[in-house]
């Protein structure tokens, strides 16, 4: 059996006296898109949170091709991409200033930097509006720029925060485009969203997470087929999770 | 690869501070703005400027020649600015500050002062108005005051058993004092722990836009990172600095008179003093607005203490030795060295240690007090 592009085993984080992650372990293949659910304050997050290296797991690991991802400056780390939910650009800098910058972090320079630049705008359609400062775009540009710099330095493990928060139906469209382009290609997707039929459209296998704990995971025919006559997915999550509001 | 991060982190930032034409402008020209203010208003920042006269009324209430005399002297004196006034109109003066003291000559003044000065007799009361305001004024006028008198009553070919001689004492001879010189390196320092704030609240703004996120997702070590802000920091912090100082010598005539070497080492220690600061405040603070009022209280106080509105010899003695613990008081002295006072690179070393001392400590508090997980 291949060796999974990514695994998350045991992660558990608390912030004080809240447990923000209580044991979740996941598998991610190659050319796999695996979406992330969960009501707010799930744990989403903090599981993507964990994975990227922005917060040291409590205790579990993660792996990136069977090895421990370890520390701050891990080469493994190089292999992961993050779209945060932020859009994490420097409005006062053109996109290819930011691309520039967020290559460099990944110690690319020169014309390899130049080509993987080129190739990031034109695959989210911002070629043209390279050398516009990013204060110039709309929100449905950021949301494709935001994407664009994470894929940089080629990662084969993407981990999509949320990606497509407060976008057009239009740049969502050419969002889930260049995903399922990237999963073609044989990258492995790790997707969180609130959006039902986004997972429906691209997720090849569903974890849903609340309080902390993954609570089903399975295909999305498998999942109709443990929870029968529960409906769509949306319906089938709030059957998981419950109605109650969460704030 | 870690080189390559902090040189573009670097370029980034300057690419960012270049790129907002009105922050540089602002950047650039309140220092000096107020600096020259500051330099002009200051004694020896004139240059071709009059000094400020002591404003005074006289009260003639004798009509004596010796009284007469007194009043010729003082409204001969360069120093004062006097005008002969009636008593009522003195004290008005006063009173409505339009005056800082009134000198009223009572009548039997000249013949009462006559027989003090030659046979003992009881002395006269010369009375003085002043405004509580200007107490230092007072004393000056007194001390003129004496002399006008003791020449109104000396005999024909009297004069002071003495002359002065005055001299300026700086390191160089012909070096000449320059309150610009002051002024600059006081308000320069003020604007570089502005622009420190700013690199701080930068951070936290970062921070707050998901960033660091980005930041931190990449295999790109805790110093590097750090180093990389606190590089960019001190390059824009010596940039405004030696801007400043620039304005200051081709306008003002401002000269290092002593060690450039000294003056270089000063500026490059207080800018990465400066630059670790803004990291410190980055390391404690939550918001960037909350953080922003602390910074710029601490940031007022460091520069009032360290003498960049007023020169620290102005302060109360335990003031001034309470001072030395803070960082801008280093900065101001180490520029007023190197500047008009002309003094060697061996007077640089001690303000040089002590500014990169600070640089360590703060570098190292936000080492220790940096939020580094991104939830």
């Amino acid at each position: 059996m291949a060796t999974p592009a990514l695994e998350a085993r045991d992660l558990r984080k608390a912030f004080g006296d809240l447990v923000a992650v209580d044991g979740v372990s996941f598998t991610l293949e190659r050319g796999q898109l695996l979406g992330l659910l969960g009501p707010n304050g799930a744990g989403k997050t903090t599981t993507v949170s964990m994975i990227a290296g922005l917060v040291a797991p409590g205790t579990g690991e993660v792996l990136v091709d069977g090895n421990v991802l370890a520390g701050d400056v891990d080469p493994a780390k190089r292999r992961i991409g993050l779209v945060p939910q932020d859009l994490a650009l420097y409005d006062e800098l053109t996109a290819r200033d930011n691309l520039r910058f967020f290559g460099a972090l990944y110690g690319l320079r020169g014309p390899e930097l130049e080509r993987a630049m080129t190739a990031a705008l034109e695959l989210v359609g911002l070629a043209d509006r390279a050398r516009d400062r990013v204060q110039t775009y709309s929100g449905g540009m950021k949301r494709r720029l935001n994407l664009a710099a994470s894929l940089l330095h080629d990662p084969d493990i993407l981990l999509l925060d949320e990606p497509t928060v407060g976008v057009d139906p239009q740049s969502r469209h050419a969002i889930f485009e260049n995903l399922e382009l990237l999963k073609r290609r044989g990258k492995a997707l790790l997707y969180t969203t609130h959006y039902m039929e986004e997972a429906e459209r691209l997720a090849d296998h569903i974890v849903v997470i609340d309080h902390g704990r993954v609570i089903a995971a399975n295909t999305l025919a498998g999942l109709h087929a443990e929870h029968p006559g529960a409906g769509d997915l949306e319906s089938l999550f709030l059957a998981l999770t419950g109605r109650r509001l969460r704030d | 690869m870690a080189l390559t991060a902090l040189v573009a982190m670097v370029r980034k930032d300057l690419q960012i501070f270049f790129g907002d034409r009105r922050a540089l402008i602002m950047s650039f020209a309140a220092p000096i703005a107020i600096a020259s203010f500051f330099g002009a208003i200051f004694p020896g920042g004139g240059g071709s400027g009059e000094p400020a006269r002591i404003p005074l009324r006289v009260v003639d209430g004798d009509g004596s020649a010796i009284a007469r005399a007194i009043v010729a002297g003082v409204q001969a004196d360069g120093n004062l600015k006097a005008t002969v006034s009636v008593e009522t109109d003195a004290r008005d003066a006063v009173r409505r500050g339009n005056a800082t003291v009134a000198v009223i000559i009572p009548k039997g003044f000249g013949d009462a002062a006559g027989a003090a000065f030659f046979g003992g007799r009881d002395k006269p009361r010369l009375e003085l108005l002043y405004d509580p305001s200007h107490g230092a004024e007072l004393a000056m006028v007194r001390g003129i005051l004496t002399e006008h008198v003791m020449r109104a009553l000396a005999p024909p070919g009297f004069s002071l058993p003495y002359r002065v001689r005055e001299e300026a004492v700086v390191a160089r001879a012909n070096a000449k004092y320059n309150g610009y010189a002051h002024s600059f390196a006081g308000m320069g320092v003020q604007f570089l722990l502005f622009a420190a704030v700013d690199l701080g609240i930068g951070i936290l703004l970062e921070r707050q836009r998901g960033l660091w996120k980005r930041l931190r997702s990449a295999p790109v070590s805790r110093h590097t990172l750090l180093a990389g802000k606190a590089t960019s920091g001190t390059v824009i912090a010596l940039l405004t600095l030696l801007v400043s100082f620039a304005f200051a010598m081709l306008v003002f005539g401002v000269r290092i008179e002593g060690s450039v070497l000294g003056f270089l080492a000063v500026a490059i220690a207080c800018s990465l003093m400066a630059a670790t600061f803004g990291l410190f405040l980055a390391a404690l603070g939550n918001t960037p607005g909350a953080t922003r009022g602390v910074a710029i209280l601490a940031t007022l106080l460091m520069v009032m203490l360290g003498g960049a509105w007023v020169p620290t010899f102005v302060f109360p003695a335990w003031l001034q030795q309470l001072t030395v613990v803070v960082p801008t008081r280093w900065a101001v002295d180490g520029f007023d060295g190197m500047t008009w006072r002309g003094l060697g690179l061996s007077a640089a070393v001690a303000p040089t240690l002590v500014l990169l001392g600070f640089a360590a400590l703060f570098g190292a508090l936000a080492v220790v007090r940096f939020r580094w997980e991104e939830r």
